[in-house]
């Protein structure tokens, strides 16, 4: 009776999560796939076949849209995760009470607005008539007004900004749980600033810092609106192609391979990361 | 108890049936096409409440294509992309013209969209609104451009913008004197042209400040100088002469690009009634004028140009002589799979360096 009962109970939780995971994310997939294995023939017309998956591979600009966007990410995690993580220790580490938690709302205060607003705030500052041009003029750096928006710098600066909070919280949570015993245990023992890091903090840090990589390279990956606004002439980005395909091209069928393509070759590049860190994907995720 | 369920029944059904006297009209169209001021005449007229959805061309297609044409029950494409859109997807239904006051439209509009929005014998659209696409110049600074290519002069270099749409290609296939809406019906002819267009425009690109996106954000650049010359609406060009008089709209001496949006009846719309109302409405010359003086095109309106603010009017004829009217093109309607052709020339472009 009370196994019956508790596995009611269980049921009853799991439902949510179930119905969650089937209606909003393999339902939907079921879809994309079927919608990209059809391949349209004429007006109406459709038959069964990998072709939009061929065009893909096919097609050089699509496959180098897709290696740029992929390699954009993974610069823009390595950048974030360089700007984050003295953050993060300086929060963790070397502050205590108030102060940490000041801080640490301070990280958090600009994600309390919308990215749209965030990426507009950067093209304030950038634009040629923008702040940071008048400036250097007012300065007597330059001479005439500078245009500082649209490239990939820019795209990269509005990337690593909307991303690195994520990359912050889990690097306090793991490097909070570090006992600074070990670090003092360390210096005792003769061992160097660098090789304390080393050995000791960044070994400690490992899964917060994979699986904040992993959240920044999928937030960039997916990223729609800074490489749109901030990017330059030739900045395409892969999510940009998919909305093309469905909503100014009406080729549902080539978005949906499209789409189907970046949730396939984004985990490959996720494996790849953890199996060159040596990290699980059970042990990122699971306790810090 | 049982007539206490009965009658609560009875009351949901009164309130769920659609009544003719008051219906809701989802209306799908473009920013300006329906101004409050109009909306509030035509509830009180009517009783019919509105509710209005913003978009655009490619958006109205995709939103009734996902719903295989309801959600809305009155939609407003431009004519050149309707009866393609009818061929692929079936997503409005044909418009019943003993519902309409014929009277109300200009009769060579009416006879032209008719022609060019019928699919399999039934006509899908009626004209509304009207207008062009051409060059926005800030004529003090770069009086030079008066055609699409002069777009990629080294006098304006880094200080242009246009977007990377199909009225692009088009445009400058005119001004490089080709003609492809003559080569629409023949795949082969119509990717030579875009082969050349695509030439050009990657020529241009260094000349390119950025590709513009929306409406506002042409506005912005020209407002503040960044970008001098620019392919866009008329309409972006007379409001920004209103602010900055340096600033106008120019016919390309290649012609500006004509268009003409429209009423088309989503497939499975609930609203006929509302819908053929609203038209009936917003087509007498008063409303038509108030429309005109909210969205910036005049439109397919008999007498509809009467009460237009003057100062409109001025703008409107500075850049338009008679011969610039002559010399507009209109899109003629798109075939099927062009718009394939016309993206993968787009994604090349933006790919090149």
């Amino acid at each position: 009776m009370v196994t019956d009962k508790s596995r009611l109970g269980f049921y009853l939780l799991l439902a949510p999560i179930l119905l969650w995971l089937m209606v909003l994310i393999i339902l939907p997939h079921i879809g994309l796939f079927i919608v990209s294995i059809s391949e349209k023939i004429g007006p109406r017309e459709y038959a069964t076949g990998f072709g939009n998956y061929a065009v893909f591979f096919t097609e050089p600009l699509y496959w180098n849209t897709f290696a740029r966007t992929a390699i954009m990410s993974i610069v823009a995690t390595a950048l974030t995760l360089l700007l984050g993580f003295p953050i993060a220790y300086y929060i963790a580490k070397l502050t205590r009470g108030r102060t940490k938690t000041t801080l640490f709302l301070m990280c958090m205060i600009p994600f309390w607005v919308s990215e749209l607003v965030r990426t507009f705030g950067w093209m304030i500052l950038l634009r040629e008539t923008g702040v940071f041009s008048n400036l250097l003029m007012a300065l007597g750096l330059v001479d005439g007004p500078v245009e500082m928006l649209y490239n990939d710098a820019a795209m990269m600066v509005g990337l690593v900004y909307t991303s690195i909070l994520f990359m912050v919280v889990p690097l306090v949570t793991t490097l909070d749980s570090l006992d600074d015993g070990l670090i003092e245990a360390g210096y005792d023992l003769g061992g160097t600033s660098t090789s304390i890091l080393r050995e000791i903090v960044i070994p400690h840090a490992m899964p917060g810092i994979v699986s904040g990589c992993i959240v920044v390279f999928m937030l960039s990956l997916g990223n729609y609106l800074t490489p749109i606004l901030l990017g330059g002439k030739d900045s395409l980005w892969f999510t940009g192609m998919i909305y093309s395909q469905f909503i100014t091209r009406f080729n549902w069928e080539l978005g949906s391979a499209f789409g189907f393509l970046l949730l396939v070759l984004s985990s490959l590049v996720v494996f790849i990361g953890l199996k060159l860190t040596g990290q699980s994907l059970s042990n990122t995720m699971g306790p810090t | 108890m049982k007539t206490a369920v009965v009658s609560t029944f009875a009351v949901i059904t009164t309130l769920s049936a659609p009544s003719t006297s008051a219906e809701t009209l989802r209306l799908l169209t473009w920013g300006g096409y329906a101004p409050e001021e109009v909306i509030k005449l035509f509830e009180a007229e009517t009783g019919h409440n509105v509710e209005v959805t913003t978009s655009n061309n490619e958006e109205i297609i995709a939103k009734l294509r996902a719903t295989n044409g309801g959600g809305f029950d009155l939609a407003q494409p431009s004519q050149d992309r309707i009866a393609s859109a009818q061929e692929e997807f079936g997503i409005y239904k044909p418009i019943d013209m003993t519902k309409v006051d014929a009277d109300l439209f200009i009769p060579s509009m009416l006879a032209a969209t008719a022609e060019n929005t019928t699919y399999d014998g039934k006509v899908y659209g009626l004209p509304q609104i009207w207008g062009t696409s051409g060059l926005v110049v800030n004529t003090v600074e770069a009086g030079d451009v008066t055609d699409y290519t002069d777009l990629c002069d080294a006098s304006v270099a880094g200080k242009v913008s246009y977007r990377l749409k199909r009225p692009t290609l088009i445009g400058f296939a005119y001004s490089m004197g080709l003609d492809p809406f003559a080569a629409y019906d023949d795949p082969e002819a119509y990717q030579a042209i875009l082969d050349q267009v695509e030439t050009r425009l990657t020529d241009c690109k260094p000349n390119v400040k950025t590709y513009w996106d929306g409406g506002d954000e042409i506005k912005n650049l020209l407002r503040s100088g960044e970008v001098v010359a620019s392919m866009a609406w008329d309409t972006g060009g007379w409001q920004l002469n209103a602010d900055n008089p340096d600033i106008t709209f120019v016919a390309p001496e290649a012609g500006a690009l004509g268009w003409i949006d429209t009423f088309a009846l989503p497939a499975r719309g609930r609203a006929d009634d509302a819908a053929y109302d609203w038209i009936n409405f917003v087509m007498k010359p008063e409303i038509a004028s108030i429309i005109t003086n909210s969205a910036g095109n005049f439109t397919a309106a008999v007498s509809g140009d009467k009460a237009v603010s003057p100062d409109l009017k001025t703008r409107y004829q500075a850049s338009f002589d008679d011969e610039a009217i002559d010399n507009i093109k209109w899109y003629p309607p798109v075939p099927a799979g062009l718009e394939a052709m016309e993206g993968a020339t787009l994604d090349r472009i933006n790919a090149a360096k």
